[in-house]
């Protein structure tokens, strides 16, 4: 099965081939993409969910007179893709012309990244679930409860086109979260890389267990302004929220809090953002969704807003130079960044801590959501080991906090950064960020628990 | 596929799975969207393949593959039952499931138009026009379309014997207006937010919307919101609009009632349940007017919720979860049912895709109406606020506290609708905002709203669930905080 015979780059190279062959669109483009991934979920000290998956997905974009339009399919005969084929071009022609569309790129150079790593495409489920077994044995043994997820996985994708477009990527992922619970208090952990012999599944643990015993019967604090510490995970959750805001499109639109602010100081001078899709701990392909290099940008250097990122279209739309970070076509949204890297600083969280006279450590972010899109303010819950911080030191938990914030004057009130580390959240992709320490962070209310 | 189907089940058995079921699945896609003008998004999409789940030594396994050929077929159950063995490392019982009748049927959801007969220029052209009216409004910078139809053609089959065919057919479409203005940004939907109203039917659905003669009155209550009344920061009385209750329902009622996260599957992700096992048909939920119930038969209503069977092969099944206030039942799926010693499952396993395991997802969890006209709700009400359609939600990991904001309010001063609200927000605890429900409105006023985009589980499935509402009124509710400073 495909644990043994994955789709090689060469098989997906020829089923391009195939449907460049057997389109007779005025342009075709051809984005396949094979995955096979597998994970092991636990909860309650045992392996209650494992699964394995292949997917294929063979999507093809046609043109017709200036009209386009996608069709995708999951079958790899002569047939399959020759209806695939007829569909993209029919619905291409059954629309509006679009005065502003662009022909297909024509071949370009990608500089090499290298993400596939044999160590995580080898992973069985048996070592998985030896590693998972270790992690509840520990946890049973505390009288603790375990629930989490080990995964790994591997995916290969070819993105051709009929004006000699061809680029190709591979890649690995493996992923570890883990959340320990005591009766009245939990504590959590993630980490994900494409090499799965940087994951620590039992180092991840101990520092779940450890926030669990921790935080034991949280008390309740009143809610307010507190100096909060946040770890590189609420951090990447928090921040992933301005993504799409570096998108031209989105100023294009006006639906950017960028809109209007561009080249004025609205964070702080500690505050230093680009998007790098090159980074040693960054993930994915170096071209975007129509094949163009992805660039590394400057989108924040010391609290202003400098740069956006354009597709293709919205470059010519707002008179800029595309900078590989467009999606798949057609779409509504343009672009976005998807390598976000903020510069760190040299401070742990030790050290944020022992500053702190009176404050919040929080472990995890939760249920994220934007309440207002230009003041950029989110409110969310903290979860899984919320801690009182007194006279510089962890004076025990407390019960989790709803937060109101506005990110803008988050990142207006970063006292402390430390080093940038590739962080794995839940609202948000991966990204490389810092802990921060930030005063005056908004807690609404306070939950039960 | 039904050959292919049996050969998974056989290989399985042979395996040494005591145990088995196979969902074959061909899902066919189409999402079209517009904005300003011009068309955005236009894609099909269709996928097929087989999910095979086994028990083997007492614990589950899943695998699934594209790949349908017997000998394809054959290697992924092998497979399913290799990941169950190494399940079985980390084992502390064997895996129990409730009974179940085996069912040899045939289904399909009816429907007067199939939305991928309809021409695409037509959907488009419609689309469009509803475009061009938001865009005669004065101040909207975005004017946006979608419309979403999904089918899926799916066989189940279960070592037990069961060998059902279902067919549903989905559809979908809204429209949205946005406005910048100064320093702020105000959005305004139509006939639901977040992809707009969702169900289990076919093109008539989005005809009956007619969201070319709504376009220009959220264009215009759009731009209106700019220069509308804060939302104060008080405690008061709130009117809720039927597609908000829906989503109160679904957050609030919705979740903390799936018994996986009672019993701790979700722990790591989804979260947990302040509804813990003790409090079945105990805890007061509500307050005695609040009815709630899971409800997947189509005599319930064509909903996102809707089948004839769940998707491990249990007939569709209506559970009472509220009622007059009281608590009283869990979704649950066969293993979980049998955790807490139920005789039979509520039938509430979906999955996603053929790649995806199936879980225990809501199926429709609607509230029984009332008898209140609406405008003699409104004339009951002296001080209010009125709040219609969603803008943001959050809610904690074990269900208790959330916040959510809508995108419109109107004042209600001494029975009369008043000035327009912007930003309005409402919060509190779960148990304790539906124990101050006072009033709902009648069946005239109840819709069955769909929600396409529930997430859950790992790896992460979205999945439509339906939730019937009408328009109804909460006492005492903390309102504001959101934009507190």
């Amino acid at each position: 099965m495909s644990k043994d015979k994955p789709l090689s780059i060469n098989d997906l190279e020829r089923i391009a081939e195939r449907v460049l062959k057997l389109s007779d669109a005025q342009e075709t483009e051809v984005d396949i993409g094979a995955t096979t991934d597998a994970l092991t979920r636990f909860a309650n000290n045992t392996i209650h969910q494992n699964v394995a998956e292949e997917i294929l997905g063979i999507s093809i974009r046609t043109v017709v007179d200036g009209r386009t339009a996608r069709s995708t399919t999951n079958k790899t005969d002569d047939d399959s893709l020759r209806r695939a084929i007829a569909t993209a071009v029919s619905l291409a022609r059954n629309q509006p012309k679009n005065p502003d569309f662009l022909p297909m790129l024509k071949k370009q150079k990608y500089e090499k990244v290298a993400r596939f790593f044999a160590a995580t495409a080898k992973t069985t489920p048996q070592d998985r679930a030896r590693a998972v077994t270790r992690v509840c044995k520990m946890a049973d043994k505390r009288k603790q409860t375990a629930a989490g997820i080990f995964s790994s996985g591997e995916s290969r994708s070819v993105l051709a086109n009929s004006r000699g477009l061809f680029a190709r990527y591979e890649q690995t992922r493996s992923e570890f979260s883990v959340t320990i619970l005591e009766s009245h208090s939990s504590g959590w952990a993630k980490e994900n890389s494409p090499d799965i012999r940087k994951i620590d599944p039992e180092a991840l643990a101990e520092s779940a267990s450890e926030k669990a015993a921790k935080s034991r019967e949280p008390r309740e604090i009143p809610a307010g302004r507190y100096t909060t510490i946040l770890p590189p995970s609420a951090v990447l959750d928090l921040v992933g929220f301005l993504f799409y805001d570096f998108a031209g499109t989105a100023v294009h639109d006006k639906r950017s809090c960028f809109t209007g602010r561009m080249g004025k100081k609205i964070l702080g001078d500690n505050i230093t953002l680009w998007d790098d899709a090159y980074h040693p701990l960054q993930s994915g392909p170096a071209y975007d969704g129509e094949g163009t290099p992805r660039q590394k940008v400057l989108l924040v250097d010391k609290g202003v807003p400098k740069n956006l990122v354009y597709a293709r279209a919205t470059a010519k739309k707002m008179k800029a130079k595309p900078t590989g970070h467009g999606f798949s076509l057609p779409n509504d949204y343009g672009e976005a960044p998807m390598n976000l890297v903020i510069a760190g600083g040299d401070k742990s969280i030790a050290e944020m801590v022992r500053t702190t006279e009176r404050g919040i450590l929080v472990t995890r972010l939760w249920y994220i959501r934007e309440v207002d899109p230009y003041e950029k303010i989110l409110t969310g819950m903290t979860r899984d080991g919320t801690f009182l911080i007194e006279n510089g030191c962890v004076a025990g938990g407390v019960r989790n906090f709803r937060f109101n914030e506005s990110i803008i004057e988050m990142l207006s009130n970063v006292e402390m950064l430390g080093p940038a580390v590739r962080a794995a959240g839940e609202e948000s992709f991966e990204m490389v960020v810092p802990a921060m320490k930030v005063r005056n962070f908004h807690f609404s209310e306070v939950t039960k628990f | 596929m039904q050959d292919l189907a049996n050969s998974a089940i056989e290989t399985a058995k042979k395996r040494g799975a005591s145990y088995a079921d196979v969902r074959v699945m061909d899902i066919r896609h189409r999402d079209i969207s517009t904005k300003n003008g011009e068309v955005g998004t236009l894609a099909e999409s269709e996928s097929l393949g087989i999910g095979i789940r086994v028990i083997a030594s007492g614990a589950w396994g899943f695998a699934s593959t594209d790949r349908l050929t017997r000998e394809g077929v054959q290697a992924c159950a092998a497979e399913a039952v290799e990941i169950a063995k190494a399940s079985a490392l980390a084992k502390r019982e064997n895996v129990a499931l409730a009974p179940e009748k085996t069912y040899v049927d045939t289904w399909q959801n009816p429907f007067l138009k199939d939305p991928f007969r309809i021409p695409v220029e037509q959907q488009i052209d419609l689309l469009l026009a509803a475009d061009k009216e938001m865009r005669r409004v004065k101040g909207i910078t975005v004017a946006e379309g979608t419309m979403a139809f999904r089918r899926i053609d799916q066989l189940f089959v279960s070592s037990a014997g069961s060998s059902i065919h279902q067919i549903k057919m989905q559809s979908g479409a809204g429209i949205f207006a946005t406005s910048f203005a100064g320093t702020e940004i105000q959005k305004r939907s139509y006939p639901s937010s977040f992809g707009g109203q969702h169900m289990l039917q076919g093109y008539e659905l989005v005809e009956s919307f007619d969201l070319v003669g709504n376009a220009g009155r959220i264009a215009e209550e759009c731009v209106a919101l700019h220069s509308a009344v804060q939302c104060p920061e008080k405690q008061g009385t709130i009117i809720l609009g039927s597609s908000q209750l829906g989503l109160q329902i679904h957050e609030s009622i919705g979740h903390p009632i799936e018994l996986d996260r009672v019993l701790g599957m979700e722990a790591n992700f989804a979260g947990m349940s302040f509804l813990t096992t003790e409090k079945l048909r105990k805890l007061k939920y509500g307050s005695d007017i609040v009815n709630v119930v899971a409800d997947a038969r189509l005599e319930h209503g064509p909903g996102l919720g809707t089948f004839a069977y769940d998707d491990e092969g249990v007939a569709a099944q209506c559970t009472p979860i509220i009622t007059n206030g009281l608590f009283t039942g869990y979704l649950t799926s066969r293993e979980t049912a049998s955790a807490i010693g139920e005789k039979r499952s509520g039938g509430t396993v979906r999955c996603e895709s053929w790649n995806r395991l199936p879980m225990i997802r809501m199926t429709n969890i609607s509230i029984n109406p009332g008898t209140w006209k609406y405008d003699d709700l409104i004339a009951d009400t002296d001080d209010a606020i009125l709040m219609e359609t969603n803008r943001s939600w959050s809610i904690d990991d074990k269900r208790y506290h959330f916040q959510f904001s809508t995108e419109i309010g109107w004042e209600i001063k001494g029975g009369k609708k008043g000035r327009m609200i912007k930003n309005p927000s409402y919060s509190g605890i779960t148990t304790e905002v539906w124990n101050s429900f006072d009033a709902i409105c009648s069946r005239d006023h109840w819709t069955l709203w769909g929600t396409p985009n529930c997430g859950k589980g790992q790896p992460q499935q979205t999945m439509g669930t339906g939730h019937g509402a009408a328009p109804a009124r909460f006492r005492n509710i903390k309102i504001g905080v959101a934009f507190a400073k």
